[in-house]
């Protein structure tokens, strides 16, 4: 992140030939009633004007395009036809309608129509108490589900004021990275797919089910885990869990370097995604992009750096970043990332710290089944908790992570009774959606595909 | 008064807004009035993103704590700036009354807020007075009522667990 970055993002006046005092300059430039006509450079433009100027965005009422009898099928020249894609579309990610302006082959503008997986679960997690609220958050971004517990659950623990034990940390981090590591590879997989090369479909998911496999034997399940839970996690890991954890890290590393042998270097992969898809990082800011999108694009922002939590202060790892900002620099950040999170697992290979897997708060989480035989008062807690649960102080606080999509932030507003009153999950993909117009503007139809992949949109964490 | 450290000992604009600290984030109260020029001047003061803005029916707490000065009403607007160098957040509580459930777009301040501002308008019924689109985003056009209000019935599927009895 350099300071050019954000001087352009307030919009700072330009440098006028008046000031700098170039008299060749200033001959040129007419002075007028309304003051100078110098032409400022480009990147003096605020984002803001740039994102109305350049305006990538459709705004025409979704369901104009369903009509068929308004249909036209004939064009004048310079006419612009509009095209429905999706929402059953399998380069989608899912059910993702684009309605995209045409003229030729050349996109103008377009708008991606959403809510078809719109279950409500804002709604949901206001009829839950905090201690089912895992649960629910886990199904909204189905290829992270624990960055999605995990924000929920510091959340909870910021509203409660609770401190978590460093075993009980460092195990989320684990977890995280693991899942950040899955999340990749699956893109990358998607990726490969949509452009066409079932290789890398079948590489990219034979690599997630290594990490789903550990995930299966620490939580019991695949996806879903509600593995970290306000006050800690569920439990602790299993024995010989380092065995595992470097196995799948080591066959994980390796096999990296036949995703660099299959894609990276391979002319038609490069063809395709070089100069797709290009915005300037100001515009990205401005629309409030975050994770691979903003720093392929050259900004160095991950809240794992920026703003550290859980124990990211304690390793070391590198903030991967791109130069030209185009899907191949999507590509290769994420396929870094992946190096920087196995990095990141050895470190806490080494550094696991030993103790409780959970705080030892009995408003908190619950005793112990063994303690429960007996002492009455931990019967009396376990049953307190697992029947009105958890309830905090009023308050509302905000927290973010940094999930493989970008900043996952969740609301959350407490009146003091067991069950939010109003928890808002500021979903990644749902806000990275709004750059896909400005980054389709000008592009082929063609490219399309590649672009929207590129971007990594995950419809459940969309919708939610 | 502004404790030490507030953003509103740099910023003289943020002078007469009420604040608070809430569990170290820094809150302030803008009215519906002032939200938008306040916004301005925190973009240029740094916070060249907004990372998220919701809406927050307090129908059923509707005597929550809020700084004096500031009268609560039933929703609230809640919008997270973000500055990246120092790396900041700061957060504004605006007060939007039940009987006029409208509040001033922010998208030509923040472009990001265009889907956010959307989804408040379509789950709690906040309408953005100058949204270049205000139309719903997740549901479907011509659904009726806005789901995320506190008087907003939650539907209900009867789960039958034993046998349904018989005729006789």
């Amino acid at each position: 992140m350099t300071s050019d970055h954000v001087d352009g993002a307030i919009g700072e006046a330009p440098a006028t030939a008046a000031e700098t005092g170039d008299p060749e300059l200033a001959r040129l430039v007419a002075e007028t009633d309304e003051g100078s006509q110098e032409l400022a450079p480009v990147d003096a433009t605020s984002p803001v004007e740039l994102a109305i100027e350049q305006g990538g965005v459709l705004r025409v009422p979704e369901s104009d395009a369903l009509d068929p009898d308004a249909a036209d099928a004939t064009f004048g020249a310079g006419e612009t036809m509009i095209l429905n894609v999706g929402p059953q579309h399998p380069s989608t990610h899912g059910v993702l309608r684009m309605m995209v302006e045409l003229q030729g082959e050349t996109i103008l503008r377009s708008k991606p129509v959403i809510g078809y997986l719109h279950t409500g679960m804002e709604k949901t997690a206001e009829e839950l108490t905090y201690v089912q609220g895992a649960t629910n958050v886990t199904r909204m971004d189905y290829l992270s589900p624990l960055h999605n517990e995990l924000v929920f659950s510091l959340a909870v623990e910021k509203l409660l004021g609770v401190d978590i034990p460093p075993r009980a940390t460092w195990i989320r981090m684990l977890m995280c990275e693991l899942n950040r590591i899955s999340s990749h590879v699956m893109w990358a997989a998607t990726n490969g797919m949509d452009l066409a090369s079932s290789t890398m479909m079948i590489f990219g998911l034979r690599e997630r089910d290594l990490v789903l496999g550990f995930f299966e034997k620490v939580t019991g399940l695949r996806m879903n885990h509600n593995y970290i839970r306000p006050g800690g996690v569920a439990a602790d890991l299993p024995d010989g869990w380092e065995d595992d954890v470097e196995a799948v890290v080591d066959t994980v590393g390796a096999r990296l370097t036949d995703y660099d042998n299959l894609l990276t270097g391979q002319p038609i992969f490069r063809e395709r995604t070089e100069d797709v898809g290009v915005v300037p990082a100001e515009l990205l800011i401005a629309l409030s992009a975050t994770g691979p999108l903003l720093r392929a694009a050259g900004v160095a922002w991950d809240l794992r750096r920026a703003m550290p939590y859980l124990a990211y202060g304690d390793v070391d790892f590198d903030v991967v970043v791109g130069s030209v900002g185009d899907c191949f620099d999507r590509y290769a950040v994420r396929l870094n990332e992946v190096r920087e999170s196995i990095r990141i697992v050895r470190q806490i290979l080494e550094k696991m710290p030993s103790g409780d897997y959970r705080a030892q708060d009995k408003k908190v989480t619950p005793p112990p089944r063994a303690r429960i035989d007996e002492s009455m008062e931990a019967l009396i807690h376990h049953f307190k908790i697992f029947t009105s649960g958890i309830e905090p102080p009023e308050g509302e606080v905000y927290v973010a992570v940094e999930s493989p999509r970008g900043e996952l932030g969740c609301y959350l507003v407490s009146d003091g009774s067991n069950r939010p009153m109003r928890m808002h999950i500021r979903a990644p993909s749902f806000v990275n959606l709004q750059s896909v117009p400005a980054l389709l503007r000008g592009g082929l139809i063609a490219d399309m595909v590649a672009v929207l992949s590129s971007v990594d949109p995950i419809l459940g964490d969309v919708d939610r | 008064m502004a404790p030490a450290g507030s953003l509103a000992w740099q910023i003289p604009a943020l002078g007469q807004i009420p604040t608070v600290n809430s569990a170290g984030d820094e809150v302030f109260f803008p009215t519906r009035d002032r939200y938008v020029e306040v916004a301005t001047v925190l973009r240029g003061a740094g916070f060249a993103t907004c990372s998220d803005l919701c809406a927050v029916d307090y129908l059923t707490h509707l005597r929550r704590k809020v700084p004096d000065g500031v009268a609560a009403e039933r929703f609230e607007v809640v919008v997270n700036l973000l500055s990246f160098t120092p790396a900041r957040r700061v957060r504004l509580r605006v007060m939007i009354p039940e009987d006029d459930p409208v509040c001033p777009t922010l998208f030509f301040v923040y472009p990001g807020t265009e889907n956010m501002e959307r989804e408040a308008y379509d789950l709690m019924g906040i309408r953005f007075d100058g949204h270049p689109d205000p139309s719903r985003i997740l549901l479907p056009q011509d659904w009726e009522g806005h789901p995320l209000r506190r008087d907003y019935g939650v539907g209900r599927v009867p789960v039958q667990f034993k046998e349904a009895p018989g005729p006789r």
